[in-house]
């Protein structure tokens, strides 16, 4: 052993580490990008109910006439990033309404036909479905008791009261076709406008804490918390036939998807979705098995194979290790990127700057914006949450490091070169030991805020402890919330326990000294 | 300190005197900081195996000399060899490991014991562990180290500790130039008296070409084979202690010796 000198170990430790990391980020890495298999169909879904219901049922579909593999990505974040996993090709197929069709993705307020909207999807590569058979419509609803209190039937009768307080989703606030073109249309002047989440919006106007709330006409709460679906008399909404939206190339690729989506066709109406809905929302049946009841009362036989469940701890275990995957992989890259960045930022005050502010820029782009964004480049699934992740990670080390590095008093800094050390050695067994303390707490701030914003990451597929959390919002189960809430707190301690030990391999003994007085 | 040296590095003989005879010679050196100039032209010679030291009152620039000559700072006119080399980019880490190289309180690296700090330079450039092991024992002893010290992180040494581990850091390669900067500046008068006293026995065991700074006159006069008195960026007078003293090259000179009270400094009693 060539550098078998004390002051070697300290390059020693800092080259074993600097080889862990690597080796450990390329078998995550590995491990965590699953190659797409042909013969592969993947049914996506959006984060509510009657979507992964949907979703379920014509993945159990198309697994019965054979596909080999068959997976639905349930809880994608909204219609703008499944309509973006489908155009991407990440997901084949997945249920969306005619009304979103034509307002969000096309942006044709003119109420297109379905055969106008098909022509124009088709130059996209995405297909339409014949409608399903049920319209889930938007609507505003009231209480029984506002009702009668304000003598309100239909949405015109809203004018005379701005005083009602309306719960309104942010997505039905935001599009022409929710409140903006509504108010317009029947001349409401509201004052009292919030923007809430949907499945929280009931629990809103059951305890009077709003007075008007949008819905979608299959919810099952409508009946079940009596509430009155105002009018539309002046026929502002549109149809909002649900239909399935496809990739093209499905049709030879894997036409036996195509046949079971074909088989659903006309088949299921409102009031069997609003059961449906209702048993996952009401009597907490799982989705997978309220599907199964949809294709039996729609097709008159359960679909088939239905994917294997998971019992509670092997959920919790798989959420879990998928999200310390999630933190693993984006926290090491992060290091291996933002340690050399800082210390490259050291070397000159421009490139300071530069750096410093790039990092910080990217610290404030809103996560769910960022994953957005990342959407079109990267796909859904575990990709564009680790580089969102990574991205988020990158501040905290890279300014520590710096900071780290340029507090070093300048006698000490002088003298590493004074006394003849290479350059290497000055970085090495100088700069960043003296600077391990800082460049270990950076990390360790970077660990703890990805481990919380590593739950937003089930919004784009790719799992972890955000979708226990994402479904149990959905659901308004609290258990099913906490399934997710709970371990991701304890994994938030547990890595700020474990880089506690860490810090007595990595920084040196002589830093963690109380100097003594002399 | 007769004993001869073992295993010495380079070739020399660590504990005797041997080894290379090298003059440092700094020709017209001149260098401003934002527009106040420190230097204002300086040109100097140590000659091999001699001491001079710098004195002067704060901002003269004697610092200021001893960190070009280690290449810390480039000159803006003038330059400065170290034996037969000019200090340039290209030859500067090479002379260095031929300077040792000691500051204020040691300048130790406080992630490092005082044996790693001692090794660093010989680490990075590969030498064994029985190598590294040999000088240490040989340096201990010169330097009034015991090895139970060598284990501790400097945070548990005491300032004169500190600083003799910094002169062995600087021994350590066996250098043919040493240069220190204040190396004594931050120690208790008794501490203070007792390092000098080992200096002088170091600077005249090794017979090495020292260049040391210090504001001390009695310092000066103690350790230096010669003096240069600084003033303003320019060297107000050179020679032998006593031609200070008894020969001012100008009003300064006495001005500056008086104010040092040189009588009751601490070292000049012992002086011979």
């Amino acid at each position: 052993m060539r550098r078998a000198t004390a002051a070697g170990l300290a390059l020693a430790t800092t080259a074993r580490l600097a080889l862990a990391l690597v080796a450990g980020l390329a078998l995550a890495l590995v491990a965590a990008v699953p190659a797409a298999a042909a013969g592969t169909v993947t049914v996506g879904s959006k984060a509510f109910p009657e979507s992964w219901i949907l979703g379920e049922g014509l993945a159990s579909l198309t697994r019965a006439t054979g596909v080999p593999e068959v997976r639905h990505r349930s809880n994608l974040g909204g219609t703008e990033i499944v309509y973006q996993a489908l155009r991407a090709g990440d997901v084949d197929v997945y249920p969306e309404y005619t009304g979103t069709i034509a307002e969000v993705l096309l942006q044709d307020p003119g109420r297109p036909s379905l055969e106008a909207m098909r022509r124009t999807l088709a130059a996209r590569g995405i297909g339409i479905s014949a409608p399903l058979g049920f319209n889930d419509s938007y609507a505003l609803a009231v209480s029984a008791d506002t009702q009668r209190r304000y003598q309100l039937r239909t949405i015109s009768d809203l004018a005379r009261h701005p005083d009602l307080r309306f719960g309104l989703t942010h997505e039905f606030i935001g599009r022409e076709d929710g409140f903006p073109g509504l108010a317009r249309r029947y001349d409401l002047s509201s004052r009292n406008v919030r923007g809430i989440q949907h499945e929280l919006a009931y629990e809103a106007i059951a305890s009077g804490k709003v007075d008007v709330i949008d819905i979608y006409t299959t919810d099952a709460q409508i009946e079940h918390l009596d509430l009155r679906v105002l009018d539309d008399d002046r026929g502002f909404f549109p149809r909002y036939d649900a239909v399935w939206l496809y990739r093209l190339d499905l049709e030879h690729r894997e036409p036996r998807a195509l046949a079971a989506m074909r088989r659903l066709e006309g088949r299921i109406d409102e009031a069997a979705m609003i059961r449906a809905n209702a048993r996952v929302v009401l009597e907490r049946v799982p989705f997978a098995q309220s599907a199964d009841s949809l294709l039996l009362e729609a097709l008159g036989a359960a679909g088939g194979a239905t994917a294997a469940r998971e019992g509670l701890w092997r959920a919790l275990l798989a959420d879990t290790a998928q999200h310390l995957r999630l933190v693993a992989i984006s926290l090491l890259a992060a290091i291996l990127v933002g340690v050399p960045l800082g210390v490259l930022a050291t070397r000159s005050r421009p490139l300071a700057a530069v750096t410093l502010s790039a990092a910080g820029l990217l610290q404030t782009i809103p996560s769910l914006a960022l994953l957005a964004f990342l959407i079109p480049l990267l796909g859904i699934g575990v990709r564009p949450a680790l580089v969102a992740l990574f991205l988020y990670s990158l501040l905290p080390i890279v300014r520590n490091t710096y900071t780290g590095i340029a507090t070093i008093p300048a006698a000490l800094t002088e003298s590493a070169a004074a006394i003849g050390l290479s350059p290497g050695a000055q970085l090495f067994r100088v700069r960043l030991p003296m600077a391990s303390p800082a460049i270990m707490a950076g990390i360790k701030t970077s660990a703890v805020i990805n481990v919380g914003t590593a739950t937003l990451a089930a919004l784009i597929g790719a799992g972890g402890l955000g979708d226990p959390i994402l479904s149990g919002i959905q659901l308004r189960r609290t258990s099913l919330i906490l399934q997710g809430a709970i371990p991701a707190a304890l994994l938030a301690l547990l890595v700020q326990w474990g880089f506690e030990l860490l810090d007595r391999i990595a920084i040196p003994r002589g830093l963690r000294l109380p100097s003594e007085p002399t | 300190m007769t004993a001869r040296g073992v295993g010495a590095p380079h070739g020399g003989d660590a504990m005797a005197g041997g080894g290379e005879a090298v003059p440092i010679a700094v020709e017209d050196l001149v260098k401003s900081f934002g527009g106040k100039r420190a230097l204002d032209g300086v040109s100097l010679v140590v000659a091999p195996r001699t001491t001079l030291v710098l004195i002067g009152p704060s901002g003269c620039g004697k610092s200021t000399l001893l960190r070009l000559v280690v290449g810390l700072l480039a000159p803006d006119h003038g330059r400065v060899r170290i034996g037969e080399t000019p200090m340039a980019p290209e030859s500067r880490r090479a002379l260095r490991l031929r300077m040792g190289y000691v500051i204020q309180e040691g300048g130790l690296f406080p992630h490092l014991t005082a044996a790693q700090n001692v090794a660093l330079v010989a680490d990075d450039l590969g030498w064994n562990a029985a190598r590294v092991r040999a000088r240490l024992d040989e340096l201990t002893a010169l330097t009034g180290i015991t090895p139970d010290l060598l284990a501790r992180y400097p945070a548990q040494l005491s300032g004169g500790q500190r600083q003799r581990v910094g002169l062995m850091r600087a021994l350590m390669l066996d250098p043919a130039v040493l240069l220190l900067d204040e190396p004594l500046g931050a120690l208790d008068p008794l501490t203070r008296a007792r390092l000098q006293t080992d200096l002088r026995r170091v600077f005249q065991t090794l017979r090495k070409t020292v260049l040391l700074v210090t504001h001390d006159m009695a310092e000066a006069t103690y350790l230096g084979s010669e003096i240069a008195l600084m003033r303003g960026g320019r060297v107000v007078q050179r020679g032998i202690p006593a031609d200070l003293l008894e020969r001012p090259a100008d009003p300064f000179v006495t001005e500056f010796i008086r104010a040092q009270h040189p009588l009751e400094g601490s070292a000049a009693e012992t002086a011979p």
